[in-house]
């Protein structure tokens, strides 16, 4: 079994608000931000370690995990993150953040999936710095396999023969069971104790969130091989459909009044606002 | 001629707000593009929600029903659009951004080889050139971006659109003639729907939110913000650490990655405003913000604040609005 995860780099969420956009509006900017695996990636890096994991935490894995990424350079210290985390092996394919919408990107990704050959490509469901939600449904499109997007709990048998997904939809939980290969976006839940059933590592619940890396994981980290290519070497047209042709800081809200007592904020939203 | 196409997933035999503001959306892109707008509603049953949609302004409704619709599956839905919209020539295909719409137009535009913008929040019309403007970075930047590729295909955020007003029934109203279900279908099943039950306003199109975060401590506690959403008739929304905590379901949560709320008065309580909620609400018009600790970014962004304990200052907002709606 082997599972690709595709992994992007975002400056620290955390931070969104101190991004900067240049004074021509052309680029945004997040100098003084730590970068970091997007999130939602780091919990997809989280799922195919707990379907592949034989015990709860054991690190054996009967399979592969493949992070791949598009990006520069120096995107190199996410990916070992995520090797440390326990992935077997990264690729790098070099891209300009600038230079990419989600078409390319799930282009570059099926080129890889060509070669690779994965069982499951496990993806994020969204960047949280673009905020697209959208190259892993391309992807599953441009592939013809099947999807199953916003992923709060994936089962997957003993053989690994298929994934039950129950997906995080408006209005409730859709569950769907798709014959591998398959696409599966990741949502936030995926990472609580109950996430992933592997009906191997049955009995203990995996504690919740994404797990830390052990010392002992970062130094493996560093020989896990990285490989590097272009998205020249693969073929992809690079021509963007999608330009940003401007970026623009949005209308701030500004602390308003605080009110003492129940009264006075009673009286605020009657007599001020008008919502009561 | 038409060449917008407005894509309508219709669940419960209803036409929900959301499809009122698309149509509203369409017609302002139309204006710019000097034609009109056509509406292609899919789902298992949709006699009693076609005269709605015939009452929208659009050119011709175009129905595709059948009962395996019903289960709104990406890799059956989307040949279905793409067949409407290729044969029909449109320039921009748009829905609102619903879980439906999130998983089946990439997936669409990927098959007809557009570009696609998500979660529009404004558009104009720039020498020619159609420019939505989406946020990014959990709502601190807002890009403008041009699609190229013949076809345009576009999510919004309903909450940023006027609702259309509905007229006559004067649209055509013609049936989708199904293209044959493709080899991928067979490989999907769908295996269920659990419906996360509410009997409270729809989260996303309510006037009156009251949300609860990590504040609340447990999910029993989390009944006196559905009590006091009650007293104001308001629909009950969650921060993430509520929902993982269990207080609630996940289909409340509000932020970056739940839903986008715009009601005319949002109730933040036990909420310490981290950027990726504050993204889910701030364009509201009314927000209030109640947090024992004063320094809470809440309080940074909420038009009326009070510092102090939940517990104590909740029971008796309830009862005081009790009052006054009587
Ligand atoms: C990828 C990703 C996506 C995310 N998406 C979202 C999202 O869509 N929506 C979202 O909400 N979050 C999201 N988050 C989480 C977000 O970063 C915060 O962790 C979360 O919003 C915090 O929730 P909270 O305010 O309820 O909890 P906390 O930050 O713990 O705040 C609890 C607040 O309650 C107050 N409080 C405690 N007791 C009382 C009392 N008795 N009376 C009054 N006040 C009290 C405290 O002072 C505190 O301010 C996301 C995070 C990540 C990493
Ligand atoms: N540049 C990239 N490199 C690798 N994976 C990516 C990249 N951009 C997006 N992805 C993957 O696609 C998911 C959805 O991203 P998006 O559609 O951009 O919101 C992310 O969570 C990643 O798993």
């Amino acid at each position: 079994m082997k599972i690709l995860v595709p992994m992007k780099r975002v400056a620290d969420p955390d931070n969104a608000n101190k991004v900067k956009i240049s004074p021509d509006g052309t680029k945004v900017t997040s100098e003084g931000l730590e970068s970091k695996p997007n999130p939602f990636d780091e919990y997809a890096v989280e799922t195919a370690l707990r379907i592949l994991e034989d015990g709860v935490g054991s690190g054996n894995l009967r399979g592969e995990v493949v992070v791949v990424t598009v990006g520069g350079d120096d995107t190199v210290r996410q990916v070992r993150q995520c090797l440390a985390m326990g992935a077997d092996r990264g690729i790098i394919v070099q891209g300009d953040d600038d230079q990419l919408d989600s078409t390319i990107v799930a282009n570059v990704l099926a080129k890889l999936v060509e070669k690779e050959q994965p069982n499951l490509v496990i993806c994020g469901k969204q960047a949280v710095d673009g905020d697209s939600n959208q190259v892993g449904q391309a992807l599953a499109e441009i592939l013809g396999w099947p999807q199953a997007t916003f992923a709060g709990q994936v089962e997957v048998p003993a053989d690994l023969s298929s994934a039950t997904v129950t997906r995080e939809v408006d209005g409730g939980a859709a569950k769907v069971k798709v014959q591998l290969p398959a696409v599966i976006s990741v949502d936030l839940r995926i990472v609580s104790p109950v996430g992933v059933n592997n009906n191997v590592a049955a009995g203990k619940e995996y504690q919740d969130g994404p797990r830390y890396a052990s010392l002992k994981g970062i130094m493996k980290a560093k020989k896990k091989p990285v490989d590097t290519m272009t998205i020249a070497d693969l073929g992809v047209d690079q021509t963007l459909k999608v330009r940003t042709v401007n970026f623009t800081a949005p209308p701030q809200r500004s602390a308003g009044v605080i009110v003492e007592t129940v009264e006075e904020l009673v009286a605020k939203l009657r007599d001020e606002a008008k919502v009561l | 001629m038409s060449n917008v196409l407005v894509v309508a997933n219709i669940a419960d035999n209803e036409v929900k707000k959301a499809v009122l503001s698309t149509a509203a959306f369409a017609k302002t892109v139309s204006g710019y593009t000097g034609g009109s707008y056509d509406i292609l509603a899919i789902g298992d049953d949709l006699s009693g929600v076609k005269d709605t949609l015939a009452s929208l302004g659009a050119g011709k409704v175009m129905l595709a029903q059948g009962a395996e619709l019903g289960t709104a599956l990406a890799e059956r839905l989307s040949p279905i659009i793409a067949q409407v919209a290729t044969q029909g020539g449109y320039k921009v295909v748009v829905s609102a951004a619903t879980s439906i719409a999130k998983d089946v137009f990439p997936r669409f535009a990927a098959r007809i080889g557009a570009g696609m913008a998500s979660e529009v929040v404004a558009v104009s019309n720039e020498g020619g050139k159609l420019t939505y403007v989406r946020p990014m970075y959990a709502g601190n930047v807002n890009g403008a971006v041009q699609i190229d590729s013949a076809v345009e295909v576009v999510t919004i955020r309903p909450t940023e659109f006027d609702a259309i007003e509905p007229g006559a029934a004067a649209s055509a109203v013609e049936e989708v003639a199904l293209p044959a279900a493709e080899a991928v279908c067979g490989k999907v099943e769908f295996l269920g729907f659990e419906k996360s039950v509410s009997n409270r306003p729809d989260l996303a199109e309510a006037a009156v939110v009251v949300s609860g975060g990590r504040g609340l401590k447990s999910k029993e506690n989390f009944n006196i913000i559905e009590a006091l959403a009650d007293a104001l008739s308001a629909a009950v929304g969650a921060s993430r650490a509520a929902v993982d905590s269990g207080f609630i379901h996940n289909d409340f949560q509000v932020g970056q990655t739940g839903k986008i709320v715009a009601p005319d008065l949002y109730i933040a309580v036990g909420i310490s405003g981290a950027l990726q909620h504050v993204a889910g609400m701030k364009s509201a018009k009314t927000v209030v913000a109640i947090n024992k600790d004063e320094e809470a970014p809440i309080f940074q962004i909420a038009d009326y604040g009070m510092v102090g304990d939940l517990f104590k200052i909740i029971p008796e907002l309830t009862e005081a609005v009790k009052k006054i709606k009587g």
